[in-house]
């Protein structure tokens, strides 16, 4: 099984929309704070002009135009950000700090917001103010503004670091996330790396479990728990199999022994004329029977426990080559007496895992159905290869072939031997050969050979040995 | 000749030391391992048949510890279990056959025939007979009342197989383990088409057949008796 990327976990993709979200919360914080300190310092502002404004008109019923001018110029002189103009009707100044009357100061008692020149350090400069403008009694105005440049610059400042802020706390989110999701995958790999483990046959492996408790661990030790029950299941299979086989097999032996020990009394011994000797055809039916019925038993025990995956069989290195040679010379004799030519064609490198008696036993049920099917004159072919696919066997005959529709339900458990219960044999040839093919992870695939029936069972490659 | 029974199984074991005293041998019997282990390491057998699984001794362990103590004596294990590694295992415990239940009463007498054959000291032979038919294991060639036969390699060794074990009932399961060196059922009749091809090419045109077949048991070479 391979691990999926980083970036294709359900962790990522998790951490990927909470970043989102947390981007989104940090942009409409820092604007909503942006927006309320702007309100606060505006207020702030016009508190103060507005104070100025307070003090100047009671300065100027008090002394009148001339004592205001005074204080206007005395203010004026202090360089601070309070800025002055007092102006004629026609808006033309008369005294204060600012050289020009602001073009949108118009309309008295109003806030305005412009621009103005002031000379610092010999160098004009247009800095921001805001002010209010005052209408005096006898045409004059009077403007009483604050200089906002450190305002505006700092307010500058805010606007073009919200774009880097989001994109770092994007970044960071994303960095962060990763980390954690690799954390849970290598968690979730070492599960899962255990799990295929037992997959593959081992089942005394078990999930590790750390000291955290965390999810992970109920994760693993519900697995844990999980396994010991299969494994208690599979004994049970097992020890459930090996009594059936023992508790099965006594009383057959018994019968048989009896039916042989009567048989062995009448003849040859006693002479034809007894005529308790008439029953010794029925008897040795009756022993015939008794054999066949084991034979059904051993094969059915067999596909039994490489259905329940209990893998008894020693496994070793073997070649499947001089397999395949030796049963189509043992069976030479027998597809000659039959005409039909018996070919044997090995080719490459047929090394496998597996259980030689077994896979012999198999390859003899094929090349023995393949000869019992294909008529005088035919051909079967029995083949041991390796294939991209892996290590084949493989008998080809040119007999009537198994139709496409029926060969998958042939291989199944049981059709085959409702189908064969009353032709010759077992009726389990097949279904043993795909049993044998279960216990070695192989395949039995059945094809059509063109005609005749090409089958062929598909090995894994065996796992590179550790020297 | 001597044999040992250790079979847990009462009518069983009466049938089996019935069926081998019928056989002209004498058997000691044994219900339990320790009991067999006793036996057997105290008195000398030609061959020993212990059943694999025992009461007080499994039958493995008793055949190991046989063996610990020197004891050389041919084992033929029987075994209600599965038979696809058991037979391996039994075999290295030290087991030289095994047989798996039910078996044919006429296997088990033909296994324990050539276990004592394999017993017996034979002088190292370079050529084996059996009335006229000759066969020389060094030349391997065969030839009968001075005629050459024309062997295959396969029909050679099966030929020395069974003139090995002359006048000895030889089953079919006996030929393939030996002869082919597999160790399955096969289903069909396959090793009956063999012996007839080899029967073709030394009894063919021969007054006296030499290679006979035993009626629901297997085959037999032997010469000619002037009675039978």
């Amino acid at each position: 099984m391979r691990a999926p990327s980083i970036l294709r976990t359900q962790a990522y993709r998790i951490v990927l929309v909470y970043v989102a979200v947390f981007a989104v919360s940090v942009t409409a914080l820092i604007a909503f704070t942006y927006w309320n300190t702007k309100r606060a310092l505006d207020a702030q502002t016009d508190q103060i002009i507005e104070a100025e404004i307070t003090g100047l008109s009671e300065q100027y019923q008090q002394l009148g135009l001339r004592g205001l001018a005074d204080v206007v110029i005395s203010r004026s002189a202090h360089g601070g950000p309070g800025l002055y103009l007092l102006a004629n009707r026609y808006k033309q100044p008369i005294v204060g700090n600012l050289d020009a009357w602001p073009p949108n100061g118009e309309r008295p008692s109003s806030f305005v917001d412009f621009d103005y020149q002031r000379r610092v350090e010999n160098q004009l400069e247009t800095r921001e103010a805001r002010g209010r403008v005052f209408a005096l009694p006898g045409g004059f105005f009077l403007l009483v503004a604050q200089d906002v440049h450190e305002r505006y610059l700092t307010e500058r400042l805010f606007t073009t670091t919200l774009p880097w802020t989001v994109g770092l706390v994007l970044l960071l989110g994303l960095i962060g996330g990763a980390l954690m999701s690799r954390n849970m995958l290598v968690r979730l790999e070492q599960i899962n790396r255990t799990t295929t483990e037992i997959i593959d046959g081992d089942l005394s492996r078990r999930v590790a479990v750390s000291d955290a408790h965390d999810e992970f661990d109920a994760l693993a030790e519900n697995l844990n728990a999980m396994l010991d029950r299969i494994e208690r299941l599979m004994k049970g299979v097992r020890e459930v199999t090996d009594s059936v086989a023992h508790d099965l097999r006594t009383p057959l032996n018994r019968l048989r022994n009896r039916l042989e020990s009567t048989l062995r009394h009448m003849t040859p011994a006693n002479d034809q004329a007894n005529p308790a000797n008439d029953q010794a055809p029925e008897i040795e039916a009756a022993v015939a029977e008794t054999d066949q019925l084991i034979t059904t038993f051993n094969a059915l025990l067999l596909i039994a426990e490489a259905d329940a995956g209990v893998t008894r069989g020693e496994m070793a290195p073997i070649d499947l080559a001089p397999i395949a040679e030796d049963m189509a010379e043992l069976y030479a004799p027998l597809a000659e007496e039959k005409g039909v030519t018996l070919k044997i064609a090995p080719a490459g490198a047929t090394m496998i895992d597996g259980n030689r008696s077994l896979i012999s036993q198999a390859l003899a049920n094929l090349v023995d159905n393949a000869i019992k099917y294909t008529p005088a004159g035919g051909t079967v072919t029995v083949t041991a290869s390796e294939t991209p696919m892996g290590v084949e066997l493989r008998v080809a005959d040119t007999g009537p072939g198994i139709p496409n529709g029926e060969r998958a339900r042939v291989v199944e458990r049981f059709v085959r031997l409702e189908a064969s219960r009353n032709s010759p044999g077992t009726g389990l040839g097949l279904s043993l050969v795909a049993a044998v093919a279960r216990l070695h992870d192989a395949k039995l695939l059945l094809d059509d050979n063109q005609p005749g029936l090409r089958a062929v069972i598909r090995f894994p490659r065996p796992a590179p040995r550790v020297r | 000749m001597r044999i040992l029974v250790v079979e847990d199984d009462l009518e069983a074991q009466r049938y089996l030391v019935n069926g081998l005293k019928e056989a002209g041998h004498v058997v000691d019997d044994a219900a339990d391992g320790e009991t067999g282990l006793t036996l057997a390491l105290s008195r000398p057998y030609d061959v020993a048949v212990i059943d694999r699984m025992l009461p007080k001794l499994d039958g493995l362990k008793v055949v190991a510890d046989m063996r610990e103590h020197g004891n050389t004596t041919p084992v033929l294990f029987l075994s209600a279990l599965s038979e696809v590694d058991d037979r391996v295992k039994g075999l290295k415990a030290g087991g030289d056959d095994y047989l798996t239940k039910p078996y044919a009463f006429v296997e088990l007498l033909a296994r324990i025939d050539a276990l004592m054959r394999r017993r017996s000291p034979q002088a190292v032979k370079t050529k084996l007979q059996v009335g006229d038919l000759e066969l020389d294991l060094l030349t391997r060639t065969a030839q009968r009342a001075g005629a050459a036969i024309d062997l295959q390699p396969r029909e050679f060794r099966l030929l020395e197989y069974l003139m090995r074990h002359a006048s000895q009932v030889v089953t079919r399961t006996m030929l393939l383990e030996s002869v082919w060196e597999y160790h399955f059922d096969p289903q069909t009749n396959v090793i009956d088409v063999h012996i007839s091809r080899l029967r073709a090419k030394i009894d063919k045109g021969f007054d006296t057949a030499l290679l006979h077949t035993v009626r629901g048991a297997g085959y037999m070479i032997r010469a000619a008796r002037p009675a039978a």
